[in-house]
């Protein structure tokens, strides 16, 4: 066997590793560790796509001595490569770009434990991309879930201990809801591999015995996971956690912790369900009119918001009622929309996530709108990095955000009932958006009167020189949302592949 | 810094003029377009702001209270209403669902198939292990138990996180709270400790390292020395615990129990999806020192969750070991 094919087990365990050796280190060393594993696991996923890509089909890895339903078994694909590449880089740029934030928020004698939530918290994102076992899924979807409580609170004010409260609740019914589902599937089907109960879930709908129990397991682990990735009504959790979290903590979580859930998903229609007999059951249309509904309920949300973190935390609601409208288009095209804009969202809300907090620590660290008045010009990369990352999320060509409004608006065509509201309801968010994203770059970048700004403390201009890695990480992340506005063909032609493969 | 150019020539560049630019302090706007806004923050004395804080909160709590907003009084009732509404109906609806699976323990339910019946027919030939739900665990699905024990870790690093006490002050102030709840030399509380924290620790070490042979495991037998450990913190306080048990027993500890496990787990997964001979014995069934990794593995997960339960017991009470 090639040892590239031992390649995603190395980057989980490496990931899984890394956790308890920071937890012994200083904090500084905890932080090159980590850095240096992420960045490892980076070029490991892309060494083993380019070799999937080159041999063209999906194997599956032996996790011990025993084979599959015996024992565990991950499997990878291009999809499955390509994922753990992307989430490697968009953490990583995370990570380094709110280190500076880190050292005035959290105390420096438990950085190290920021670090082992951080290396957990990837190889949990890792293990549920590669997993082809329903109860691993679980195992992992338990670190994800504890380590992003962790990387909440870390902050240890009062908000955010009581935000991470409120997402545990609220993430805990989610992962009842799931294990529910899971136990009640392993009932019906007597294995946990996705391929083996795949095949007997087509046996059981040939046969037409146990509609309901399948029905009520397909809801479950739908809605336990749409809590988790906080899909509309489920949302309450969410502006809190994200918007007065540490900045790297805000962008993981916004743009990686809900992605992986959001994957695990897609993985149990195509692989343990079956797209068709998922197409068949009413769950999809409750994510289909739920993803719309988030659309414009989220946007209207961020648009009432006077904070401009917590505006971005709302914009993330409706950006994953556009995930959930593809999916549940229940079509080929529809899913590779959902999948691109899931990129194309993690890119950017991350990269919006840094760059808001650039500017207002030019503002005097207040988050409100009158503050942040003039504060583009008072910290140039994140002014740009803001409005790039708006531009994008309203949908401006050469930005990833545009592609991704292309292809629903394409998949939409293909539809036949679903054409029109789809249509209507892309446009109405795409409007939204531009009232509160526009509103916030014409706010940073209108001049303010000279003489009040200079004089206040807190208000000087930063230049980029002062801060070089926070400079470099938001070029990275705007070179990485044109590259994905820009080469959108090959990567959607990529997710076509990945997605063939799953099946 | 050597230039070719001189600084007048340089200023005509454009590089000076983007570096300018860069760091804000060019004239970035003509004077006609600049804008007269007001102050970002009125500026006011102390007093003032206090009170117009002070108003603000009372403004807010009179919104939020149910006394004077009977809009937000129907509100609660409703919400309240629906909520155990809606609780009993999800219980109803899965109550009816569990009516359609199929009976526990018919001989032709799905879940008797292939798996189980490998696990029990060849399970001690396979791992060693007698007790078949340890092979199991710690064997066949290794992967899954090493997530779980990265889960305890997790909860315990996310407890230190909130618990740890960051200031020394704090921590003289716990400890000395800590000493005023405790009741301090309890003859009776010391005198069974005395007698029992040997046994029950005796016992958890049996328990995890008989985990092959007999029911129990790293699991259980974790649970037991963590539940001696606080008993003997309980009768004799801090000062003896912490001659053996500090926080840099528990990183050193839970670090090692760990990597060990990390590092037979990937040894033997790599062996083994490498259709490798991994060179572990299995032994003779039922002998002490059988059943390859298990044993082993079994006293680091032991380890793991014996001083995750000790150091949730310390953070709770103190914040600090």
């Amino acid at each position: 066997m090639e040892l590239v094919r031992n390649f995603p087990f190395f980057s989980i365990m490496l990931a899984m590793f890394s956790g308890p050796v920071c937890s012994v280190l200083p904090g500084k060393a905890a932080r090159v560790v980590n850095a240096i594993v992420i960045s490892i696991v980076a070029i490991l996923s892309a060494v083993l796509l380019a070799f999937l890509m080159a041999s063209g089909e999906s194997f599956v890895f032996m996790m011990g001595h025993f084979p599959a339903p015996w024992g565990n078994e991950i499997r990878a694909g291009v999809l499955e490569a390509g994922m753990a590449l992307f989430f490697s880089i968009v953490m990583l740029l995370s990570v380094l770009g709110g280190i500076k934030k880190l050292f005035d928020e959290v105390v420096v004698s438990k950085h190290n434990l920021y670090y082992v939530l951080v290396g957990l918290m990837l190889s949990s994102l890792l293990a549920l991309v590669y997993t082809n076992d329903l109860f691993t899924a679980y195992v992992f979807v338990e670190i994800n879930t504890i380590s992003a409580c962790g990387l909440i609170m870390i902050r240890e004010n009062g908000r955010t201990i009581e935000a991470a409260v409120r997402y545990m609740i609220m993430s805990l019914i989610g992962s009842a809801m799931i294990l529910l589902g899971i136990c009640v599937l392993y009932d019906l089907t007597g294995h946990l591999l996705m391929s083996n109960i795949k095949e007997q879930v087509a046996l059981l709908v040939a046969d037409g015995s146990y509609p309901e129990p399948l029905l009520c397991t397909i809801a479950l682990m739908s809605v336990g996971l749409a809590i988790k990735c906080a899909l509309f009504p489920f949302h309450a959790w969410l502006p809190d956690a994200y918007g007065y979290s540490t900045v790297s903590s805000a962008a993981i979580l916004s743009s990686l912790v809900s992605k992986g859930y959001i994957f695990l998903l897609i993985k149990i229609i195509y692989r343990v369900i079956g797209f068709e007999i998922y197409r068949g059951s009413g769950v999809i249309d409750v994510l289909f009119i739920f993803g719309l509904a988030g659309m414009i309920f989220g946007s209207v949300s961020a648009i009432r918001e006077n904070d401009v973190r917590r505006m971005i935390a709302y914009s993330s609601v409706a950006q994953i009622g556009y995930i959930f409208m593809g999916i549940g288009m229940g079509t080929q095209f529809g899913m590779v929309a959902a999948i691109f804009h899931m990129l194309s969202h993690a890119s950017t809300k991350s990269l919006l996530f840094i760059s808001a907090i650039g500017l207002t620590d030019v503002s005097d660290g207040s988050r409100k709108f009158g503050p942040l008045t003039g504060s583009g010009y008072r910290n140039r990369i994140a002014g740009l990095a803001f409005a790039v990352g708006s531009l994008s999320m309203v949908g401006v060509p050469l930005f990833s955000g545009f592609i991704s409004k292309l292809l629903f608006a394409e998949a939409a065509v293909t539809l036949t009932g679903r054409m029109l509201p789809v249509l209507i309801v892309l446009g109405i968010s795409t409007i939204l958006n531009a009232i509160y994203f526009m509103k916030t770059v014409i706010r940073i970048y209108t001049p303010v009167d000279e003489v009040n700004r200079v004089k206040k403390e807190g208000y000087e201009p930063v230049h980029m020189r002062q801060v070089p890695l926070y400079g470099v990480v938001l070029c990275a992340f705007v070179i990485l949302n044109v590259f994905l506005g820009v080469m959108s063909d090959s990567i959607v032609n990529l997710i076509r592949i990945g997605l063939d493969m799953f099946a | 810094m050597s230039r070719r150019k001189t600084d007048e020539e340089y200023k005509k560049t454009r590089a000076y003029r983007f570096f300018r630019w860069l760091s804000g302090e060019d004239e970035y706007y003509p004077d006609e377009t600049r804008m007269d806004m007001d102050l970002l923050i009125p500026d006011e004395d102390e007093s003032t702001l206090l009170e117009r804080m002070k108003d603000k909160q009372l403004a807010k709590e009179k919104a939020y209270d149910e006394k004077t907003n009977s809009l937000l009084r129907i509100f609660n009732k409703l919400y309240r209403i629906v909520a155990v509404v809606f609780c009993i109906m999800l219980g109803a609806l899965l109550v009816y669902n569990a009516s359609y699976l199929p009976p526990v323990g018919a001989a032709d339910k799905a879940t008797n198939n292939e798996v189980p019946a490998r696990y029990i027919e060849k399970g001690i030939e396979e791992t060693g292990a007698v007790n078949i739900v340890t092979g199991m665990i710690l064997d066949y699905r290794a992967f899954d138990t090493f997530g779980e024990s990265n889960v305890l870790f997790v909860a315990t690093i996310t407890v230190l996180i909130l618990l740890r006490l960051n200031k020394k002050e704090d921590l003289d102030k716990a400890e000395q709270s800590d000493h005023g709840y405790e009741p301090k030399n309890d003859v009776i509380l010391q005198t069974v400790a005395k007698f029992l924290v040997p046994i029950i620790i005796v016992f958890g070490i049996y328990v995890i390292l008989n985990g092959h042979l007999s029911p129990g495991g790293g699991f259980s037998g974790g649970a037991i020395i963590g539940a001696g450990l606080i008993l003997y913190l309980n009768a004799f306080g801090f000062k003896k615990t912490e001659r053996f048990f500090t926080e840099k027993t528990y990183k050193w500890v839970s670090f090692g129990a760990l990597t060990t496990y990390c590092m037979c787990k990937a040894y033997s997964f790599f062996c083994g999806a490498n259709h490798l001979d991994s060179h572990i014995p299995l032994g003779t069934p039922g002998a002490i020192l059988s059943s390859g990794l298990i044993l082993i593995l079994n006293i680091c997960v032991g380890l793991v969750v014996a001083c995750t339960m000790y150091t949730f017991y310390v953070m709770f009470r103190k914040g600090d070991f």
